[in-house]
């Protein structure tokens, strides 16, 4: 018995025991402070007299949204509000990383040109627009360019698309009758050209022989355009060219400066970021590669498009995909301009009805949820290229 | 036989040059811009276009921009409404930082060069602008003469490094002392701190008080534990998938709901939004420094006898960070970049400041002068950051190997 209790290791120094309780007492004390926070909200809305929950979204915003995708009046409720907001921040989102990609990858690119020039104004780009803050950024093209610019009646235009302090009119198109058809056969002969593409380039691997796949599949595609138009017999859409009536655009498409301003914002912020990605990733593919596609006598731009960039594209994906969610995040910084994105909504909401854990539980919900789906659309993105490896 | 004694031997000849075209000015010319004729015209189209970017740049900057509202105006964008008689005591921690700078920069090297070159830089153009008044001007120079003079001390005398470290250490209360008064001197109340002050008091207590929490995240991130490995991974997931003004609102219409009626001052809810926020992200740079380590390090430690602290203090935190210094770096300039988004809950930063000036009705129209100087600040100071983490990183790589 007693030398049982001296081999014994009591349960405080037992290593099996010790992280249990650990974590036990760990939450614990979350619960504890936990508890305590919410108990104050509580009895903090209570004292307000405000009900905790989201019943309020039904109620009417009575607000105006200047920017507004979608259909909405003050009359909405607070929810159909939200739902411009989120549209809002989604536009912004896309737009701006389609553009900022394109942007990025050409900066990248030049940073590593042979042209001495092309790579000194490239640089020069990128470590202005990293180092200083993107509100700066936001608030210099809001404030300085765009208000700036001449008023509406002026009717300054660079051939159909008008410029003015008002926001710029675009041309856009408006739906016929035959547009769905359009849209079908369109994304059909699409699919035709890519399956007939990679059919004869299979073949051409075969047998060895050029079977000029491109120009089938583009016959292909063409083809399948003519059948559209021999069904619908009109054009797949109709411009609608923006003109100025009074002190109004009428027609086009009406980029607000606020929108704009939030865009150019995060277009040349992300794509200056973006562009030390792509020149890092394109780096990293080792130079024999270059050499051995030098060696076998590929053009500059079939290396760098053939071998280099597929091989750079696996390295640059994933911190990319963290610029895309960057971007996102960053587009909140829409409401210090008046764009009505997500956090702006909720701001107004906050203001007008109170409920702000509430309000921001709905934000962070939103943001994670866009997190999310960015992540996954990217991952499955970056999947396809991996496979390309072996 | 008789071919062979017919060749002529090679006789030495002197080297002829490389043809002109391929040394020299032209040589260079050719290489970098017309080495091919794309190569040509696209050099020809973007000087164009460069020439006539900076020729309209540089007539603004010297010729058309009415620089007197920076000049006007400097005080307040740089210190806000900090009240004109207690300006003194920021100058004075100055003057204390410009010591410690002199001083590490007297026994420091490298890295510490360009900073005090920067810095110095910045002190002796500020000098000679011609707006700055009197008093402001012999501020400057005071601090300039404390930094080189320190740096001498530095130099001569290696034993203050030990004094310079405490001073770097007392630094932050000292700071915080100086600024509010704590009852000593005048108190000046937070509401009153702005300008670009509040933009690096915010930054500096953000990068300090992340750093720490970023290690304690990133390494329960790594536990066994699985709760408290779980609430560490949600803590960071969900602040890395949300936007920085969303934890901002949170400090501002959340944090007084959740302390129950406490008066939670505005500055001090930003500064604990912006730590909040950068932990998570120094948790994962943290945690790719972890994960480059190789298992060798653990088990050598533990074959050591090294307990798990010692194991981490001593052996693999040091290398890990180290591994990821550029990423940390990189993090505290967008932390620095990032104080600026206090405007948004009401705090007086430099923007904030920038705005309220250009809405003065005398200053109608200089909206690009007030942020231009503000996005220039930001830059010199980002930029220094970006060099210094450069410079560091070879400095260390070039230790490793």
């Amino acid at each position: 018995m007693k030398r049982e209790q001296s081999t014994a290791t009591p349960f405080w120094r037992d290593t099996r025991i010790i992280p249990i309780l650990l974590q036990i007492l760990f939450v614990v004390v979350l619960v504890i402070i936990g508890s305590f926070l919410f108990n104050n909200a509580m009895t903090g809305l209570d004292k307000l007299n405000i009900k905790f929950g989201f019943d309020f979204l039904n109620k009417t915003a009575g607000f105006d949204i200047g920017d507004k995708s979608i259909e909405y009046t003050p009359r909405d409720s607070y929810l159909r509000a939200y739902m411009v907001g989120i549209v809002n921040t989604i536009k912004v989102g896309f737009v701006g990383i389609i553009i900022a990609s394109i942007v990025g990858v050409f900066a990248g690119i030049s940073r590593l040109s042979n042209n001495w020039l092309l790579r000194k104004v490239s640089t020069v780009y990128v470590e202005i627009f990293r180092n200083t803050p993107l509100l700066v950024q936001i608030f210099i093209w809001y404030f300085a360019v765009i208000l700036p610019l001449p008023k509406i009646e002026s009717e300054l235009n660079l051939g159909p698309i008008f410029i003015s302090n008002r926001g710029t009119a675009i041309p856009w198109f408006n739906a016929t009758s035959g547009s769905t058809v359009w849209i079908i056969l369109f994304i059909v002969g699409l699919i035709a050209a890519v399956i007939v593409r990679s059919r004869l380039i299979n073949k051409q691997i075969e047998t060895g022989t050029n079977t000029h796949s491109g120009l089938w599949s583009l016959t292909v595609f063409i083809g399948t355009l003519l059948v559209a138009l021999l069904i619908t017999r009109s054009a797949p859409f109709i411009f609608d060219y923006p003109s100025i009536n009074g002190r109004l655009y009428e027609g086009g498409y009406i980029l607000k400066p606020g929108f704009q301003a939030i865009l150019i914002a995060l277009v040349v912020y992300t794509s200056a970021y973006i562009a030390e990605i792509v020149r890092g990733g394109i780096q990293a593919v080792s130079k024999g590669q270059v050499e051995a596609s030098k060696a076998l006598g590929l053009k500059n731009s079939t290396t760098m498009s053939k071998v280099i960039f597929p091989q750079a594209i696996r390295i640059i994906i994933p911190p990319v995909t963290s610029q895309y969610l960057n971007l996102i995040k960053n587009s909140s910084l829409a409401m210090a301009v008046g764009y009505p994105d997500l956090v702006y909504v909720s701001s107004t909401v906050i203001n007008q009805a109170g409920h702000s854990i509430e309000n921001i539980t709905l934000v962070i919900l939103v943001y994670l949820t866009l997190s999310v789906i960015t992540s996954i659309a990217m991952n499955i993105f970056n999947k396809k290229f991996q496979l390309v490896e072996r | 036989m008789s071919d062979q004694m017919n060749v002529k031997l090679p006789q030495k000849r002197a080297e002829t040059p490389p043809p002109k075209t391929s040394v020299g000015v032209i040589g260079w010319l050719k290489e970098n811009l017309f080495s091919s004729w794309l190569n040509a015209i696209l050099t020809l189209i973007i000087a164009i276009i460069v020439y006539f970017i900076l020729k309209s740049a540089l007539t603004w900057v010297f010729i058309s921009a009415e620089w007197a509202v920076i000049a006007n105006e400097l005080r307040f964008l740089l210190v806000g409404r900090y009240p004109e008689e207690q300006v003194w005591r920021i100058w004075t921690l100055l003057l204390f930082f410009h010591a410690l700078l002199g001083l590490s920069w007297g026994f420091g090297k490298g890295v510490m060069n360009s900073i005090a070159f920067t810095i110095g830089g910045l002190l002796f153009v500020s000098m000679l602008l011609p707006f700055i008044e009197l008093s402001s001007r012999l501020w400057i120079i005071a601090n300039l003469v404390t930094l080189l003079s320190f740096f001498y001390i530095g130099h001569k005398f290696p034993k203050v490094k030990k004094i310079t470290y405490i001073g770097w250490f007392l630094s932050f209360p000292f700071v915080i002392f100086f600024i509010n008064g704590l009852g000593i001197l005048p108190n000046v109340s937070t509401n009153l701190w702005g300008g670009f002050m509040l933009n690096i008091l915010l930054a500096v207590v953000a990068i300090l008080c992340s750093f720490p929490l970023g290690i304690l995240l990133a390494l329960g991130r790594r536990s066994d534990l699985p709760v408290i490995k779980y609430f560490c991974i949600i803590y960071i997931e969900v602040i890395r998938g949300i936007p920085l003004i969303t934890v901002l609102f949170m400090a501002k219409f959340m944090l007084p709901l959740f302390t129950g009626g406490i008066e939670v001052d505005e500055v001090v809810g930003a500064m604990v939004a912006l730590t909040m926020f950068s932990a998570a992200y120094m948790a994962e740079n943290v945690r790719g420094g972890l994960q480059s380590l190789p298992r060798g390090q653990f088990e050598a430690s533990q074959a050591l006898g090294l307990n798990s602290t010692y194991m981490m203090i001593f052996i693999i935190l040091p290398q890990a960070l180290k591994a990821v210094i550029p990423a940390i770096v990189g993090q505290y300039i967008a932390i620095f970049k990032d104080t600026t988004l206090v405007l948004i809950i009401g705090l007086l930063d430099i923007l904030e400041i920038g705005l309220s000036v250009i809405a003065k009705p005398e200053y109608i129209g200089l909206d690009m002068e007030v942020l231009v100087f503000g996005a220039v600040v930001f830059f010199i100071f980002c930029y220094l950051m970006a060099h210094v983490s450069r410079r560091l990183e070879k400095s260390l790589s070039v230790g490793n190997r």
